[in-house]
């Protein structure tokens, strides 16, 4: 299987931001647009999350996802604001194929246990944040990073396999959006321990990092979002992506 | 996709509708049980099998729509439709091999292994998505189509006369899937001119 490259773009409101460390959202553009450009490009999947949904407990917005999913012929995910199984399968019908759940995985696994059950594992992703604590271990937080739920990482993430999910997204609260390279050590910890893939995400900053999240970190894809929408020391906006034949190169042998 | 490639495309169980479509694509998500449930409850195996089978209608079965069309599946327990000669087993990895994440998630390269119109235009670099844990067993060689590769090789599609079913999702894959789509359509076409 080839090692995916996935951008994720943040969504709030209707428009297409990037944040530091989950602060500071920046306004780079409209989504719209951006889908055309990754389209084009033919990247290998795109991740939609909506950043402000589950701290303001609104619903997502279906016709900006409908929008969205009109545009591309690939794999899609959505993530923000979930929290029932009516959420889900709108979502699912508007043809994206998988939906993410962050903040529901600590307050309502019952839910997510059941969202696995009607909609099969493979449909649901359980995207996770962490970051260190003072003592250096690594904690997860929930609510777009501002609650920590005081649980262990490696702990958090085996209960989160148990519960049936397909795929684990894991982002590094500390390194978004600073593109000093992906946090290797703990995705190597991670992926020892993880029977589903894991996509690693937070710190992109070169195509030598992405090859190290899968070479090293064992990361079955590679998320990013700030190395996909800024260009050069002055993080001016242009929406990018390597081109097939550089992917190729870098990480492109079938590694299975 | 298929509205971009200038066909008509509507999502039906209606039996009078599918028997006015040129071809027909079976999808499916979910899990093996579940499907043959919902397949047996709107008659749709038998409406589906009479179609393909009496009528010669071109069929796509995509992912479980296609492991339905299969004998059985290690994931459930009831039957599947049984009209092709291949069963559907759960991905399996030697011990003494690192193990691979299970789903198989992800793009693979494909190849064709049968000279066969399905795969036109198909060259090195042909690769498609995929999502699923279980996936064929073929049981004659005949029906062979597309080949991948996750720990080991296995059947990413058949085709037995006019019934084809592909593991990989198409609709999902860019250009790749876009000519694969293509092929079809064009099966479709031949075969409802004659």
């Amino acid at each position: 299987m080839l090692p995916r490259v996935i951008p994720v773009l943040l969504l709030r409101k209707n428009g297409l931001y990037k944040t530091r460390k989950f602060k500071d959202p920046r306004y780079v553009g409209d989504p719209i647009n951006a889908v055309r450009i990754f389209n084009e490009k033919e990247v290998d999947e795109l991740i939609f999350l909506d950043i402000e949904a589950s701290k303001a407990a609104a619903a997502p917005s279906l016709r900006a996802i409908a929008d969205m999913t009109r545009e591309c012929f690939m794999p899609l995910c959505y993530g923000g604001g979930l929290s029932s199984l009516a959420d889900i399968e709108k979502i699912l019908r508007l043809g994206v194929e998988k939906v993410a759940i962050n903040t529901a995985l600590f307050y309502q696994p019952e839910f997510v246990r059941e969202a696995v059950k009607e909609f099969g594992g493979s449909t649901i992703v359980a995207s996770i944040d962490y970051k260190k604590s003072m003592w250096g271990k690594n904690t997860v937080f929930v609510k777009g990073g501002s609650t920590s739920t005081k649980r262990e990482l490696r702990e958090y993430v085996k209960a989160v396999e148990d519960i049936g999910v397909g795929e684990v997204l894991l982002n590094s609260i500390e390194r978004d959006g600073t593109n000093a390279g992906y946090d290797i050590g703990t995705l190597t910890e991670i992926s020892q321990v993880l029977g589903v893939p894991l996509v690693a995400c937070g710190g992109a900053g070169s195509m030598e990092d992405i090859k190290l999240a899968i070479d090293q970190g064992k990361a079955s894809a590679a998320a990013a979002g700030a190395f996909f929408v800024f260009v050069g020391k002055h993080r001016a906006v242009l929406i990018n992506y390597p081109s097939q034949d550089e992917i190729r190169k870098t990480i492109g042998s079938d590694q299975s | 996709m298929l509205r971009h490639l200038g066909a008509e495309a509507k999502v039906t169980r209606d039996t009078q509708e599918l028997r006015s479509a040129s071809g027909i694509i079976v999808p499916g998500v979910g899990s093996f049980d579940n499907g043959v449930e919902k397949l047996t409850k709107f008659g749709l195996d038998k409406t589906l099998s009479t179609l393909a089978h009496t009528d010669h209608k071109p069929l796509l079965g995509v992912c479980l729509g296609a492991q339905l069309m299969t004998k059985s599946s290690e994931e459930g327990n009831k039957p599947g439709m049984g009209w092709i000669d291949a069963i559907t087993k759960r991905f399996q990895f030697d011990a003494s091999e690192r193990k691979l994440p299970i789903p198989h998630m992800g793009w693979s390269y494909v190849r064709g292994v049968a000279e066969d119109q399905m795969c036109a235009g198909f060259d090195d670099f042909t690769k498609f998505y995929f999502v699923h844990s279980y996936h064929f067993e073929i049981q004659n060689e005949d029906i062979a189509l597309i080949n991948s590769h996750y720990g080991y090789s296995f059947p990413a599609a058949f085709r037995q006369g006019n019934v084809i079913g592909v593991q990989f999702h198409p609709e999902k894959s860019h250009r790749h899937g876009m000519n694969l789509m293509k092929n079809f359509l064009a099966l479709c076409n031949e075969c409802s001119h004659v």
